[in-house]
């Protein structure tokens, strides 16, 4: 449905009613224009003039209903008008029922609703991102968006998701339209080419659809960041042709996330930390063991898993519905829930178990049976629908991995952080060991709940402070912004992770290195340190004193004292 | 052969051809230019303005925009009648009847590119 067109719509439903009402007054009218009338003394008169037969009619048709006037009527007139009253109430009926259907009609609410949408996007005057897809994991993103402040435009194919969104408490208005997101006026309508357009997150449950929103990011809009979520690998390499860098595909990233805790559990361990919800504790749980793993269901998640478990150089036994033909581990065919074939795949020997299918009672089942057979084994459970968290929870699997939650915490990383995904994979060849320090620093600094990450860019709209003193020619260092404002002596509870200068970042920079307009820090902390540190940048006074020691003086002061000098 | 388009082609055909007849004839007599031609020329332009209703072409606007055109002057020309007859007094003197004359003159020319339209329309058609 194009946006703009109810309209036309409304115009060509009226086109019956009106034309009938337009004969019907026709009639009427040239039928009292032709009918001689009476005059008071009941001799015969001339009839109506064209000026008292379109009142008449008028007045009549609407049933407003004054009577006889100019004057009473003849026998021949009333029997006329008679016949008047019937007609025009009819018709007027009529027109007035063709409107109020049409009010009730689908197509036409969905080309009210689309030109109410475009017009409400048209007129945003701050920066937003356009969410395509408002699944579980666009939900959640949609949510994070609007606690952090920053504008949402909302695109989903099922329109009770979006009336879902509608209920939520969100604190700014998210304009939602039901549409396909890989269409092109219902991206444009979107807003893709509006000039406050920060990014778009194609997070549909459709390759092929997010794949047409990357070919449109980069036709149509080369430079807009998108984040593209994919699950199959053909589409991932299509993406990358067309120049789209971030792909979210939930399971390679939870495989690769399973085998960085078998071969490096601290980097594992860091890893965690930095992506978690802030202010929750994280459970200390055990390592995934080396040795034999069972892998129940082997399609895009079971494919993931079993390449980089193989890597890894685990015994793998699949069990699958199919039967399959593979080098380098015995598949059995089963779906996993029956004791029998768990069994045979040596459940009581294994070290651990993936149930990686795509329906949530068959992992749930696959688990508990193997749990029965095997009470210590490492137990990774894939959840595909939210509303099953308490049962999965219940089960207390070593280690959940839900699609969703894992598509929604990537794509919010890299939209508020993009330097924390850089980070962690700068980490990943620094090696366990190195990861293992830092994170032992970071606990004893920062205490062991999960902390919030940010990032401050030295620019004119955040840091308008460091930028002033920068330009003025003074050297400013990292160090005041980790300085508690009120005791300079004080800390701030938070680290710097990374620097970002002219596309080289670099690792835990050191306190004294000086800061350059357009850096890109990289910071883990309290929500405390966050808020402090935001004053500090903005504020002048605050950092003259955290850089010097002594309150900066007014203006007048500063005038005075270098006059004096 | 489309039915929608005969209808179409009839309405603007006869609405030119009425406009045309009361239009003709000395301008200041009044009795060559009869009231019911004025009336049937109001009431068939009204109903090919709203068959041009709903079409997103730009013919079809323009379509729209001559017609709409038309019905201002037949109006207009109507309500200076009205006037004249029924409010003032004054009848149909020569003045009044050029100056409804006059107004219908410039509906005539609207619909006379309406029909061009229309003819244009159907040329560029082929079929």
């Amino acid at each position: 449905m194009h946006p703009g067109s109810a309209f036309f719509i409304v115009l060509r439903r009226m086109r019956a009613p009106l034309i009938l009402l337009i004969a019907i007054y026709a009639v009427s009218i040239l039928g009292l224009t032709l009918i001689p009338g009476v005059d008071a003394e009941g001799r015969p008169a001339p009839p109506m003039s064209f000026l008292h037969a379109f009142y008449f009619v008028s007045y009549t048709a609407t049933t407003i209903g004054f009577g006889e006037i100019p004057q009473a009527f003849s026998e021949a007139q009333r029997m006329w008008v008679t016949a008047i009253i019937y007609a025009t109430v009819i018709v007027w009926t009529y027109a007035i029922l063709t409107i109020l259907a049409l009010f009730s009609d689908r197509a036409f609410q969905q080309a009210l609703s689309a030109s109410r949408f475009k017009r409400r996007v048209q007129h945003l005057a701050e920066p937003f991102y356009i969410v395509c897809g408002c699944g579980e994991s666009g939900g959640r993103v949609l949510a994070a968006l609007d606690r952090m402040d920053a504008r949402a435009v909302a695109i989903d194919l099922d329109e009770n998701r979006l009336a879902e969104l509608e209920l939520e408490d969100f604190r700014s208005e998210t304009p939602a339209f039901a549409g396909d997101a890989a269409q092109t006026q219902n991206l444009l309508a979107a807003g893709l080419q509006h000039r406050f357009c920060r990014g778009i997150l194609a997070l549909t449950n459709d390759d092929p659809a997010n794949l047409a929103i990357a070919a449109h990011v980069r036709l149509l809009r080369p430079q807009l960041p998108v984040i593209l979520r994919v699950e199959h690998d053909a589409i991932a390499q299509r993406m990358i042709a067309f120049g789209a860098s971030q792909t979210i595909n939930p399971f390679a990233m939870f495989a690769r996330l399973l085998a960085l805790a078998v071969h490096a559990p601290a980097l594992y361990r860091l890893h965690d930390w930095l992506t978690g919800t802030p202010g929750t504790l994280l459970v200390a749980t055990r390592d995934p063991p080396r040795g034999r793993w069972i892998v129940c269901g082997y399609g895009r998640f079971g494919h993931a898993l079993v390449t980089e478990l193989l890597r890894e150089g685990m015994e793998i036994t699949l069990i699958d519905q199919h039967p399959l033909q593979a080098p380098g581990f015995t598949a059995i065919v089963g779906s996993g829930v029956e004791p029998e074939v768990l069994a045979a795949a040596g459940v009581a020997h294994a070290d651990g178990l993936v149930a990686a299918t795509d329906d949530d009672l068959t992992n749930l089942s696959i688990a508990v049976s193997a749990r029965e057979q095997n009470p210590d084994l490492f137990i990774v459970m894939r959840q595909n629908q939210q509303s099953r968290a308490e049962l999965f929870t219940a089960l207390k699997p070593e280690m959940i991995m839900a699609p969703a939650e894992i598509i929604a915490h990537a794509a919010l990383a890299r939209l508020t952080t993009p330097l924390l995904p850089d980070f962690l994979r700068a980490a990943e060849e620094r090696g366990d060991d190195w990861a293992w320090a830092l994170q032992s620093r970071l606990r004893i600094e920062l205490g062991s709940a999960v902390p919030l990450c940010w990032q401050l860019s030295i620019d004119a709209n955040v840091a308008t402070a460091l930028i002033a003193l920068i330009t003025e020619g003074r050297e400013v260092s990292l160090a005041p912004l980790l300085r508690d404002p009120s005791d300079r002596e004080q800390r701030l509870s938070c680290v710097a992770l990374a620097l970002r200068r002219d596309e080289v970042d670099t690792l835990l920079p050191d306190a004294s290195t000086p800061l350059a307009v357009g850096d890109q820090i990289l910071f883990v902390g309290t929500a405390k340190a966050r808020a402090e540190q935001e004053l500090i940048a903005r504020n002048r006074n605050v950092l003259h004193y955290l850089m010097t020691g002594r309150e900066e003086a007014g203006w007048l002061w500063r005038l005075l004292t270098r006059q004096g000098a | 052969m489309n039915f929608e388009k005969v209808v179409f082609g009839f309405f603007i055909v006869l609405a030119a051809t009425l406009n045309f007849g009361f239009f003709i004839g000395d301008i200041d007599r009044p009795e060559l230019h009869h009231v019911y031609e004025l009336f049937a020329a109001i009431i068939v332009n009204l109903i090919a303005t709203v068959l041009k209703f709903g079409d997103r072409t730009q013919i079809g606007a323009i379509h729209l925009a001559t017609s709409l055109v038309a019905d201002l002057q037949l109006i207009a020309a109507a309500s200076v009648w009205a006037v004249a007859v029924h409010v003032s007094g004054e009848g149909m003197t020569p003045a009044i009847t050029a100056s409804v004359v006059s107004l219908s003159g410039g509906a005539l020319l609207a619909n006379i590119v309406s029909l061009a339209i229309l003819v244009a329309e159907t040329v560029m058609m082929r079929r």
